[in-house]
């Protein structure tokens, strides 16, 4: 009996370690796409290349791991603000279909760009010795990496959470995705507050891809490669909330990690079902703002 | 005046028949003869192709002109991964508009199945430098394989598991034809040996986290594992997970096809892959002189940080066979005496002696057990073990009907 409990909290631990990478990375482009509308399909671009510098900085320059990681995600905040300023803002008022297109090609631009400066190659991640090992309590095991993923994606949840619901800032956010116009008209730049989002969400997701780089492989064909995920996270959790993809990536990290433990044959499928599902009963997303006005 | 007209004409005349006699024989001499080669440049597989590439291009500069006057022209393609309607439109493409003689390349086992009826329809004969399906030989009398099969692999890893000592075999495969192959290849070596397999697993071909098969694999314990999978990013996924779910220390033996260590990725995987056991047809540490020759020149052209792998050696030889038929047809290539030739062909290959079997036109090669150990800061699988001239086993166990 014991040996099946293990064998259970083994399962949902490594499905909510795989859910918070997935909650990271996905958690920006349901605050953008909920603030402004943007349908973002690059914004799996800006996790490769926090990916990238990260790898790049340990191997080249033998910076730490954390200290990589954060570097890496204030270089991709950077680059987003640049993008933003020249490409995405001359898309806000467009339909959906220009920004798909503009996205999507950003993300083969990135693709090919990054193949051109790092080459076709996975980039090698070799974790530093304090995260290689494992935990081991009795008969339960459990890398450290993991939980340490574990331990930042509820940390990282709940500053974000704090800052949405407990500052001006975060009410800003809300009031700008509840109602653009009201918001605008009561004197809130909801130009400047997408950029700076969009900033924020960019730099989570280069964390995202700097902290997940063992377990979401950084190659050029990353943003492509993840994207369906990203989305399914950001389509499962709805728009414009931070509850709703932790909720969400969660689920999926757990739901597909059990799936696949417990009926490999059909595993894969069991998750794009799930979405169905979950999207049949509730178009908006599970915790997704119904009454948002663009 | 008019006397100069017929003196003027009379030098334009010598001067346009001088160069003439110049320029003419020249171009009768030069003939081109153009190759279709299809591989994987982009999408997560780009890399595979950037190293078979790097075979066949250096093949071609180290060895010139396949034979005086005759120039190749090697068209490339990119078939962008398991892309079986891409596969065939772009062949459809090099045979109408290119007007290609020969075909060779092809990575992926539903590319090569796709292609199959265009190559019969077109009498096109298709050199395959990787994909690694059993049946793909017999799809069209215009295949000819240089490679492998997925069975080469399975098969010989299965006997050779169950010899030494390990009954309880599982199975992990990508779940795609080569997955299956290796699957199926694995347990019948292992079951004639007297071991017994207690699970079979398929993955998804694109699999982000091999965490829940792991688990369950080490949850059924077995005292080994046998996986195919794809190569890249795939087997580093796989391996690292074999090491941070510690299997090895469950008592797990990890072995599988060449591709779960391919070169490129060793540094990728780093301390994990220590100790893992394959069976392959090639390995860049291999000591044949033929190989070091190989590994001389590759270095020298892509430089010492460059490692070729499978990929490189089969589109070498794949090269080494198109200029094998074009050589030897000096009037113009005919589909039917391009098979023949290829019928029974042996060539000196880095990986070893290898032969194209007369009446299934596929591989005869040397197939190596190795383990991957560190040798220095860098990674090498070591073969330790030959299993000599294996033809594919899945042919034997299958005559065709």
């Amino acid at each position: 009996m014991s040996e099946i409990l293990v064998q259970a909290l083994s399962v949902f631990l490594h499905g909510l370690a795989y859910g918070m990478v997935l909650f990271l990375i996905s958690v920006g482009l349901s605050i953008t796409m909920g603030l402004m509308g943007f349908v973002n399909l690059a914004h799996g671009a800006f996790a490769m290349l926090g990916g990238y510098v990260a790898v790049t900085l340990m191997l080249r320059a033998g910076v730490g791991y954390p200290a990589a990681v954060l570097l890496a995600a204030a270089a991709t905040a950077l680059v987003s603000v640049v993008l933003e300023r020249t490409l995405y803002s001359r898309l806000y008022d467009a339909p959906e279909l220009p920004q798909v297109l503009m996205t999507i090609g950003l993300v083969f631009v990135a693709s090919a760009a990054a193949r051109y400066v790092w080459g076709p190659l996975a980039q090698p991640l070799q974790l530093p010795s304090y995260l290689a090992g494992a935990l081991q309590l009795g008969a339960f095991s459990f890398p450290i990496y993991r939980l340490v993923l574990i331990a930042i994606g509820l940390a990282g949840a709940f500053a974000l959470w704090l800052g949405l619901e407990r500052t001006l800032f975060g009410a800003r956010i809300r009031a700008a995705v509840d109602n653009r116009r009201m918001a605008e008209s009561v004197g809130i730049d909801s130009h400047r507050l997408f950029t700076v989002t969009f900033a924020i969400g960019s730099a989570l997701a280069a964390v995202g891809g700097g902290l997940g780089a063992d377990l979401l492989a950084i190659s050029p064909a990353y943003a492509e490669e993840y994207l369906v995920y990203f989305m399914i996270v950001v389509s499962v959790g709805g728009l414009g909330t931070i509850r709703g993809p932790f909720f969400a990536a969660i689920l999926l990290g757990v739901i597909d990690t059990t799936a696949k433990y417990l009926v490999p044959q059909s595993g894969a499928i069991v998750i794009f079902l799930a979405t169905f599902v979950v999207l049949f009963w509730r178009p908006q997303g599970l915790l997704g703002r119904a009454g948002a006005v663009k | 005046m008019p006397k100069l007209t017929p003196n003027r004409r009379h030098v334009i005349t010598a001067t346009a028949a001088g160069v003439a006699s110049l320029a003419m024989p020249a171009i009768a001499q030069t003939r081109t003869v153009k190759v279709g080669l299809l591989l994987t440049y982009s999408g997560p597989f780009a890399a595979t192709g950037d190293l078979g590439d790097k075979g066949a291009r250096l093949y071609e500069k180290l060895h010139g002109a396949p034979a005086p006057g005759i120039k190749l022209e090697v068209v490339r393609r990119d078939e962008g991964g398991a892309n079986p309607d891409t596969a065939k439109r772009l062949v459809q493409e090099l045979i109408i508009r290119d007007k290609v003689s020969l075909l060779a390349g092809i990575q992926w086992t539903p590319n090569a199945a796709a292609v199959a009826p265009l190559c019969t329809e077109a009498k096109m004969p298709l050199i395959i430098s990787n994909a690694g399906g059993a049946s793909i030989t017999r799809m069209s009398p215009y295949i000819a394989r240089v490679s492998f099969t997925v069975w080469q692999f399975g098969y010989p890893m299965g006997v050779w598991a169950a010899k030494q000592g390990y009954k309880r075999g599982y199975t992990m495969v990508a779940d795609y034809v080569p997955g299956h192959d290796g699957e199926q290849g694995f347990i019948k070596g292992f079951k004639e040996g007297g071991g017994e397999v207690i699970g079979s697993v398929r993955t998804p071909l694109q699999n982000p986290d091999f965490v829940p098969f792991l688990l369950r694999v080490k949850d059924a314990k077995p005292d080994c594992l046998f996986v195919f999978s794809p190569g890249g990013p795939q087997a580093t996924a796989v391996v690292k997970t074999f090491a941070s779910l510690q299997l090895k220390e469950a008592g797990i033996q990890l072995m599988g096809s060449g591709d779960l260590v391919g070169e490129e990725e060793l540094p990728n995987m780093g301390d994990a892959v220590i100790g893992t056991l394959s069976a392959h047809h090639y390995s860049a540490a291999a000591k044949r002189p033929e190989n070091e020759q190989f590994i001389a020149e590759w270095k020298k052209e892509y430089g010492p940080g460059s490692v070729p792998n499978s990929f490189s050696v089969g589109a070498w030889d794949a090269m080494a066979a198109v200029y094998h038929v074009v050589k030897n047809q000096p009037g113009g290539i005919d589909p039917e005496k391009t098979i023949a030739l290829l019928k029974g062909w042996t060539h000196a290959s880095p990986r070893g002696p290898i032969m194209i079997d007369p009446v299934e036109r596929d591989i005869v090669q040397n197939i190596y057990i190795r383990r991957t150990e560190k040798v220095g800061s860098g990674y090498v699988s070591t073969e330790f073990e030959t299993v000599p001239m294996l033809k594919d086993p899945w042919k034997a166990s299958n005559p065709p009907t």
